[in-house]
């Protein structure tokens, strides 16, 4: 086992990435934040907690998403879904997608089957806070990384979050 | 996590955690269905047969569109017009539907047990979609989610079950059902239309006073007649039995408090209840048809074959 983050980075890590987003979306109005079910949703809460405090007059457009059902391994054991909360149109919209650990890929490939069944969005973007560079198997790339690792397949990388494990960093546990 | 069980044949073959785990799959198609593409791709390589032996709209359509909505391969099968009634029987014609590669089997019998038998000599899913008088599981798991979705919880509910209590495989699914959710039960009807050792038997109140019922309850599950079902004459007429048991409007509002109305359909209209009710403010009967295609979706996909 191996911690990559500890609280303190990690919290640096999400200020600077919300900062990045911020920068390329002067106008905040037209964006689109989405964070993935389960897991990805305690990360894109504090994206959109950083962006808030940055605009606080702004009604940000923010989304959870659910891919279990667009799934590609469906057959191979059963899963359980997540809620899905996506009271908004995303057509025409620039989409900020949001998932803590970024591996082969194939989390995002559902989600954009997903995605698109609630409209035509004019950009998607991906923003990640680990991405297990080097294992994708679909080409499938981050626009906004905490931080890029390199990885064998038999690693696990388990992201710890305040909400939902009491306690917050990221580690990389070898089985 | 999974079900039990690989069929869906009876609310008492389930567990609990089954039926809570359908009611929480059950509420993500829900919000599928508000979509704007109301549709997902989780099913497309799974063909499922609709087997209907007897007479169906709302329960055939409700799967049907289920299954398309879960981007499944249907067929539809009706006994009528279908070599059933040139003597195949309900093992051959199957096994020869099944032959052409068909993963799931939705069925309707009027012979209750036919689902059970079948599921003993093929290997393909079952859902019972009503068997006789026995059990209608799915009809079952949507008023629990409809309820469920008025109330939050079906702990400690009151339901009333009125009507033709005998011949119906809704009340004897919904009895298991609210049993094994932690509900209360009580029936209601003219003595002829209820089995006589149905307190032993089921741990239900029994009362023969529908105002009675309607005072206890908090939600009232108003029953079909099922005329077809009846071989010999139990009440002596659709309009005295409108008298005596239907539920109209005025006794609704002088209870002192606000209950809810279901049925599963198809109502008699001024049998077993009134217009009036059966539109009226009380009334959750639309709700419950629009949650029996989110609720089909459920069962169907847990149910869908897994590690093939």
């Amino acid at each position: 086992m191996k911690t990559i983050l500890n609280q303190q980075q990690l919290q640096i890590m999400v200020q600077r990435l919300a900062y990045q987003i911020r920068e390329d979306h002067p106008d905040m109005h037209n964006t689109v934040l989405i964070g993935l079910q389960p897991r990805g949703v305690f990360f894109s809460d504090k994206i959109v907690g950083v962006l808030q405090q940055l605009i606080p007059n702004h009604t940000f457009h923010y989304g959870k998403l659910d891919i279990t059902f667009y799934r590609d391994d469906i057959r191979k054991a059963l899963h359980i879904a997540n809620k899905t909360d996506m009271l908004f149109s995303i057509e025409n919209k620039n989409v900020i997608l949001i998932d803590d650990v970024l591996y082969t890929g194939r989390t995002i490939r559902a989600a954009l089957d997903a995605l698109i069944d609630f409209g035509r969005p004019a950009k998607v973007a991906l923003c990640v806070l680990i991405d297990r560079r080097f294992s994708r198997e679909f080409p499938i790339q981050p626009d906004y990384v905490g931080r890029a690792i390199d990885t064998i397949v038999s690693q696990k990388v388990k992201v710890h979050w305040q909400e939902a494990d009491g306690n917050e960093y990221v580690e990389l546990l070898d089985s | 996590m999974a079900l039990s069980t690989k069929h869906l044949l009876g609310i008492k073959d389930l567990q609990k955690e089954d039926i809570e785990l359908i009611l929480q799959t059950a509420v993500q198609f829900k919000e599928v269905l508000q979509r704007p593409v109301k549709k997902v791709p989780s099913l497309r390589d799974v063909t499922v047969v609709n087997l209907f032996y007897e007479n169906s709209t709302r329960t055939r359509i409700s799967f049907e569109l289920a299954e398309k909505r879960l981007s499944a391969d249907t067929i539809n099968f009706t006994a009528s017009g279908s070599s059933a009634a040139k003597g195949e029987t309900l093992l051959d014609t199957v096994n020869n539907i099944l032959s052409m590669k068909v993963d799931m089997v939705v069925m309707r019998h009027s012979a209750s047990g036919a689902p059970h038998f079948l599921s003993k000599h093929i290997p393909a899913a079952i859902i019972n979609a009503g068997d006789g008088i026995n059990e209608h599981p799915t009809q079952a798991l949507l008023d629990a989610f409809s309820m469920q979705e008025k109330f939050g919880s079906l702990k400690g509910l009151k339901v009333a079950i009125i009507g033709d209590i005998m011949h119906s495989r809704v009340a004897l699914s919904n009895i298991y059902l609210l049993h094994k959710m932690g509900a209360e039960v009580m029936v209601a009807g003219p003595p002829t239309l209820i089995p006589p050792y149905i307190q032993q038997a089921f741990g239900v109140k029994v009362t023969y006073q529908v105002k009675e019922a309607l005072q206890w309850c908090d939600v009232a599950n108003v029953l079909r007649i099922q005329l077809e079902r009846q071989n010999q004459p139990l009440f002596s007429s659709l309009r005295e039995y409108n008298l005596s048991f239907g539920i109209r409007r005025e006794v609704l509002e002088n209870l002192g408090k606000e209950i809810v109305i279901m049925h599963p359909g198809p109502i008699n209209r001024g049998v077993e209840l009134d217009s009036d009710v059966a539109d009226g403010p009380f009334s959750i009967i639309l709700h419950q048809v629009e949650n029996g295609v989110a609720v089909r979706m459920a069962a169907l996909y847990l149910l869908s074959p897994h590690n093939h």
